[in-house]
């Protein structure tokens, strides 16, 4: 499944909110159709990590490299590169306004120049995929919170990303909705696409991922295999973590 | 009274009623410019541009840190010395009206634009949407619904506001009552006809807002 095509090169990357340092000069690197996941205790930088490599937040410091270009950089149209970069939030962001087919072909149509027919076909075949394709003429308030989800996939996919990054994407859904958005999840990894996940799903992290990254205190602390993070960590902190939430 | 408000109404009714147009001319002029203004303003307070932010809170602070009748005073005296055409005390008015609107007209624009979830800007800029298309496609749609609401409640506030005119004798509701006041020695019985129209303008204008509030609401 691993490649060694580098898709996202993170180097030196720092960021910090005021006097808070938030990141303290990780260098890391996301393969092409690898799936990595990051855990770690809430404010161990997680979120915002994922954050930078599509620049929702800017780096105080360092290069992120995607593709070859430092998207980092003031100079780069940040809008061309983010379209390749799927996004995907814990609290789903879909559009309200807009039904389920318009929040899909919205920015393939704008910003793609997409012809509407062929962004519709497209979005059919990815709502069918998910299971939402009698959901097209609906607006987001009559979805539940993991069909509110599945569609921020979709519209994720819609633009045809290389990688999609999910920011905690089963933390704010009920229960029983859980499983049918990490079941999606799960789909597009087997499928291929490159995946960065910030999640508290150990199981889903230990069944999916390709690799593991334990972030605490604005660092990497330890990475390995799922089998090596969750059955024989060295980092004290890790394996403290791990105690608690396992 | 009730008699003296019939007998004032039926010898000056055309008085009020002219008043009466000057009121909502004043106010329907204020109500257009000012909400032109007041979005041009709002997106400048807005933009990232700090030179321009300085500028517009400045604009807004003094405008709304300041009495209307003051600033009235200030166009009134001011104007006609630094334009260089003849200018009317109504013109000197409606622009003093019209600037002090456009600080409370930004304000309900801006606050109503910084109410939509920061997730909305997030999510449309993550799939790479431009600032433009996502101010035009994500955000204003959904500011509208904030804006709406708090834009008629400061327009019904002008209406009222156009008053203040009063005291420089330009055309209105209020300047209508001093000159049937001053003719007659009548000033109760005038101010209850001009208060009445007042409350007929004022509950027209909040009925239409609510109904069409109500609307807005439906369609989501």
């Amino acid at each position: 499944m691993k490649s060694n095509e580098v898709l996202i090169q993170v180097e030196n990357l720092c960021k910090s909110f005021g006097k808070l340092e938030v990141l303290k000069n990780i260098s890391e690197h996301i393969n092409e159709r690898e799936v990595v996941s990051i855990i770690g205790p809430s404010g161990s930088g997680k979120s915002t990590f994922l954050r930078c490599l599509n620049l929702l937040e800017k780096p105080t410091n360092g290069k992120v490299i995607f593709e070859g270009v430092n998207i980092a950089d003031k100079n780069v149209n940040i809008d061309k590169h983010r379209q390749k970069i799927g996004m995907v939030f814990q609290h789903f962001n879909v559009f309200p306004h807009l039904t389920v087919m318009e929040n899909i072909t919205l920015t393939p149509i704008l910003e793609k120049k997409v012809p509407k027919e062929e962004a519709e076909k497209q979005a059919l075949s990815l709502l069918s995929r998910v299971g939402l394709e009698d959901k097209r003429d609906v607006y987001p308030n009559k979805l539940s919170g993991g069909q509110k989800q599945r569609l921020a996939i979709v519209r994720a996919l819609a633009m045809e990303p290389k990688v999609i990054l999910f920011d905690e994407p089963t933390s704010a859904l009920d229960p029983e909705m859980v499983k049918e958005v990490l079941e999606v999840i799960k789909d597009l990894a087997l499928s291929g696409m490159t995946i960065v996940i910030v999640t508290h799903e150990m199981g889903f992290a230990k069944e999916v991922s390709d690799r593991v990254l334990f972030m605490d205190g604005g660092i990497i602390q330890e990475q390995g295999t799922p089998d090596y993070i969750f059955n024989s960590a060295q980092n004290p902190r890790t394996i403290e973590f791990l105690s608690k939430v396992l | 009274m009730l008699q003296s408000i019939i007998n004032l109404w039926s010898k000056y009714g055309y008085v009020y009623v002219d008043g009466l147009i000057g009121t909502l001319w004043l106010a329907a002029l204020t109500v257009f410019v000012a909400t032109v203004l007041g979005t041009i303003i709002a997106i400048m307070k807005l933009s990232k541009i700090k030179i321009l932010e300085l500028i517009t809170s400045l604009y807004i602070g003094m405008l709304r840190g300041t009495p209307i009748l003051l600033q009235l005073y200030f166009f009134w005296l001011l104007l006609p010395k630094i334009v260089p055409f003849k200018l009317s005390d109504t013109a000197c008015i409606v622009v003093a009206l019209i600037v002090n609107a456009s600080a409370y007209v930004a304000e309900v624009i801006r606050a109503g634009i910084q109410a939509v979830d920061k997730g909305q800007s997030e999510a449309a800029k993550s799939l790479g949407l431009s600032n433009w298309n996502m101010m035009r496609k994500i955000i204003l749609p959904q500011a509208i619904k904030n804006i709406l609401p708090a834009l008629g409640n400061e327009y019904i506030s002008m209406v009222k506001q156009t008053s203040l005119a009063s005291v420089f004798f330009v055309q209105e509701l209020m300047t209508s009552y001093k000159t049937v006041q001053s003719a007659t020695f009548l000033a109760i019985p005038s101010l209850v006809i001009v208060g009445i129209i007042y409350l007929v303008v004022t509950s027209i204008l909040s009925k239409a807002l609510s109904i069409f509030e109500r609307r807005l609401n439906n369609e989501e």
